[in-house]
């Protein structure tokens, strides 16, 4: 896949760092106090009831169930994968996970273990989590996690060379990671807790997306603070201007640090508010989280029973 | 292999409706029948008059509440120079704080059950009611409180003195709030008080009084006479009240300056205003919206500092216009009493029909109106969030307070024309500020004429910060040490 035409309203036809950093120059402030309050106030709703339980249920068919750990095995992943498919193997009414998010190594124990569940394999690239490594071997890394079969890829952006002002490296980057995909989904990490401002977090992903990303993603989770609710504001709030200009329609996967279902569901607010029902599908939206899982299991049990079940009722894979 | 689509659309999205969320009326239990409270103690009005209270989302009554005649302003004025005379200006100021605070936790104790009663009396949602008034509420009694041992060191060299008996007369917007604000100094500085609330929300002052009972202050330094507007120029005008303090109209207040003419009353007046909300090009757009938006539907812009006129910088103007109408179009408007609810009722129908009567006139004037077409409940004040745009200032909307959910959108090119425009009106009580250059916010707030000027935000309050008005928005300041500057004489005659 190439870039878009839609895409070349945002950008001049010849991209150079000077034409990005006008780009860049032109988009809104981010005042940090005015954002933390909008995801405060949206934080105060009440969501009981069946509006609840949907909201349950989308969040595990908006997860990226993940171990990135270098500790992991074939074994692991294969456990996970299970688990990814059916969540709770005593209610066949819980919903599969989206995808299932693994280090390069592991794609090809993914694939065979999600075979023919619909579950996406995601694989981390570009020399994740740090990223600093040749721009050829990180294209190599993208192609050889395809070939194995990933149907997502998270890539890492440059964060030095995005602070040092170099935006040319970091749009040309992430323009041929697109390319190295293919048919494969990109997710852009931009790992908002190195750039610290969200006058960054907005110009990166209006980067990231100007570049071809399919989904802007926060965190790797190997950097604190990962997703933060202001962050996921002010990049779903990206998102909104990037679709005003150009039609064209981004996804958003806060990770990292979200490991419960009320944190998960002031995401859901965030985005129901600001960006609307058309974004309300694992297609435009992701949660990337390990824990998470679990304590979504346990609030629907208890919506069912209205008991809260001691947390060794389920599985641990 | 798993399936490959990109992007993948196959997933239906979810049309994610909340449940209702209600907040229980149950912690409220509300007699039938409201005395007037005088002299510490509830007691059936002399005039044998009473009115109804209404749920404004509803329309239901909630009680009856006495309508206090002459007979019962005098004695109230009464108690409270006997108490003032007698107990409260005696009394040492640190045992007088140590009663100011005790109101203040008492409060902070029963702020579910107050925030509960505001809104089912005045209309506003139970969010704002338990988030914003009540926590501030008892954040001004804190701070008097703290004040009342200390006055000598807010005005050093000088030993300031109480006035006396003080008559406040208070608005429907924000009951306990606006109540707060003037009773807290006032009893800190050691006056003693006759207060009358609206007529459309007396009940939370009821119950306050009632609180002050229980806290063991003693009878007479808070008297609460309920009423309409009558009751509020007995008052006001009684001989023997020292000091005038009116939250309200600029028609009412200006009536009231004219009373009050030629006596020794010291007089403070917080009435209306017409607040300009500035919005620059290099603005932080997407926290200016929620600025302008806070700003203009808070408490369904029942607010005198509401910024009801908007300016925006003509090469952003178009792109912030649908910027807001986008977030108009998430507001949830509806039952006061649901936790997701942005937008509550009107207070009282005479107020809707006034709202009603402004923005007809603004059609007819040629404005373009714009309206989410949410739902409103079928019984109840309730109107839509409502911008203007292609507003001028020779408009009646860009001119007159509506006090509703009515925002009038005008567009300007340069900073002076800016100033110019948000000064052209004789109001003067809030200003915002929008842009991400600081020279220029101090550049604006100088030239700005408002009492309150807001920079990248927007209805910050803080008992320590002052409030109040320029030009026909009133003087004196409520908050702060200047707070008691309205109810302490400072010998300087």
């Amino acid at each position: 896949m190439t870039l878009a035409p839609a895409r070349s309203s945002v950008l001049p036809d010849r991209i150079t760092t000077p034409t990005l950093r006008t780009f860049l120059r032109g988009v809104p402030s981010v005042d940090e106090v005015g954002a933390s309050e909008r995801v405060a106030a949206l934080s105060t709703r009440s969501i009981k009831k069946e509006s609840k339980r949907a909201a349950l249920d989308l969040m595990i068919r908006m997860m990226d169930l993940t171990t990135l750990e270098g500790k992991d095995t074939p074994g692991k992943v294969v456990q996970m994968c299970a688990k990814a498919y059916r969540p709770d193997p005593t209610d066949a009414s819980i919903p599969s996970v989206a995808a299932v998010c693994v280090y390069p190594n592991m794609v090809p124990y993914a694939v065979q273990a999600t075979e023919g569940t619909g579950i996406y394999v995601a694989s981390v690239a570009t020399y994740f989590p740090s990223g600093l490594s040749d721009t050829k071997l990180k294209i190599e890394e993208t192609k050889k996690v395809v070939a194995d079969g990933a149907d997502e890829v998270d890539m890492v952006i440059d964060r030095g060379a995005f602070l040092a002002g170099e935006y040319f490296k970091v749009f040309d980057e992430i323009r041929r990671t697109k390319e190295a995909c293919g048919d494969a989904h990109l997710k852009v990490i931009l790992e908002t807790g190195e750039l610290e401002t969200l006058d960054n977090v907005r110009r990166a992903s209006m980067l990231a997306m100007a570049a071809g990303g399919d989904f802007i993603k926060t965190s790797t989770g190997k950097v604190s603070p990962a997703a933060t609710l202001p962050v996921t504001l002010v990049m779903l709030e990206a998102i909104r201007d990037f679709h005003d200009a150009t039609g064209v329609q981004v996804g958003m996967k806060p990770a990292g640090g979200i490991r419960t279902s009320k944190d998960a569901m002031k995401y859901l607010l965030v985005l129901n508010e600001t960006l609307g029902e058309a974004w309300m599908t694992p297609d435009w939206f992701r949660f990337g989280a390990s824990s998470l899982l679990n304590d979504v299991l346990m609030q629907i049990r208890f919506q069912e029973t209205g008991r809260y079940s001691s947390p060794d009722y389920f599985t641990k894979d | 292999m798993a399936i490959t689509r990109i992007p993948d659309t196959s997933h239906e999205p979810l049309l994610w409706e909340y449940a209702a969320s209600r907040e229980s009326a149950d912690i409220v239990s509300l007699d039938e029948k409201y005395g007037l409270f005088i002299d510490g103690e509830l007691r059936a009005p002399k005039s044998r008059k009473y009115f109804p209270t209404i749920n404004p989302a509803s329309e239901e009554e909630l009680a009856q509440v006495a309508e206090a005649g002459k007979a019962d302003v005098d004695d109230a004025v009464a108690s409270a120079r006997t108490a003032y005379e007698d107990v409260w200006g005696p009394m040492a100021p640190a045992e007088r704080a140590k009663y100011i605070f005790r109101i203040a936790r008492m409060i902070q104790e029963r702020s579910r059950e107050l925030a509960v009663l505001e809104t089912l009396d005045g209309g506003k949602p139970i969010k704002e009611s338990r988030d914003v008034d009540l926590p501030l509420v008892a954040g001004h009694f804190f701070y008097y409180a703290g004040w009342a041992d200390k006055l000598e060191y807010a005005f050093p060299g000088i030993t300031p003195k109480p006035l006396g008996v003080a008559g406040q007369v208070i608005p429907w917007n924000f009951p306990m709030l606006m109540l707060a604000w003037k009773v807290a100094p006032a009893l800190a500085a050691g006056n003693t008080v006759v207060l009358k609330p609206a007529e459309t929300t007396p009940l939370t002052a009821l119950v306050f009084a009632e609180l002050t009972a229980e806290a063991g202050l003693p009878p007479g330094v808070l008297n609460v006479v309920t009423g309409a507007g009558g009751t509020g120029s007995l008052v006001v005008t009684h001989d023997d009240v020292d000091k005038v303090a009116f939250t309200g109209s600029t028609a009412v207040g200006k009536l009231i300056q004219s009373e009050l003419a030629g006596t020794s009353k010291r007089l403070t007046l917080e009435l209306g205003g017409k607040g300009a909300h500035v919005i620059f090009e290099d603005a932080p757009l997407d926290q200016a919206v929620e600025g302008v938006i806070n700003g203009i539907f808070f408490n369904q812009g029942h607010v005198c500092c509401a910024g009801s006129r908007l300016f925006v910088e003509e090469s952003i103007h178009d792109r912030f216009v649908d910027k807001l109408k986008r977030r108009l179009n998430t507001l949830r408007v509806g039952d006061p009493m649901d936790k997701n609810t942005d937008i509550g009722a009107i207070n009282s129908r005479a107020q809707l029909e006034k709202i009603e009567e402004l923005v007809d006139s603004g059609r007819s004037e040629g404005a373009e109106i714009f309206q989410p077409d949410c739902e409103l409940p079928t019984s109840g004040f309730f109107f839509r969030p409502t911008l203007f745009t292609g507003v001028s200032q020779s408009h009646r909307i860009a001119q007159e307070e509506i006090f509703g959910p009515v925002l009038s959108i005008l567009s300007f090119r340069t900073p002076e024309e800016a100033v110019e425009k948000a000064n052209n009106t004789p109001y003067g009580l809030s200003a915002g500020i929008w842009t991400t250059k600081g020279s220029r916010i101090l550049w604006m707030a100088d030239r700005m004429k408002a009492g309150v000027v807001w920079a990248n935000t927007f209805n910050k309050f803080d008992p320590s910060s002052p409030f109040g008005g320029y030009k026909e928005s009133g003087f004196g300041r409520e908050g702060g040490r200047h707070g008691l500057l309205a109810y302490m004489d400072l010998g300087e005659t």
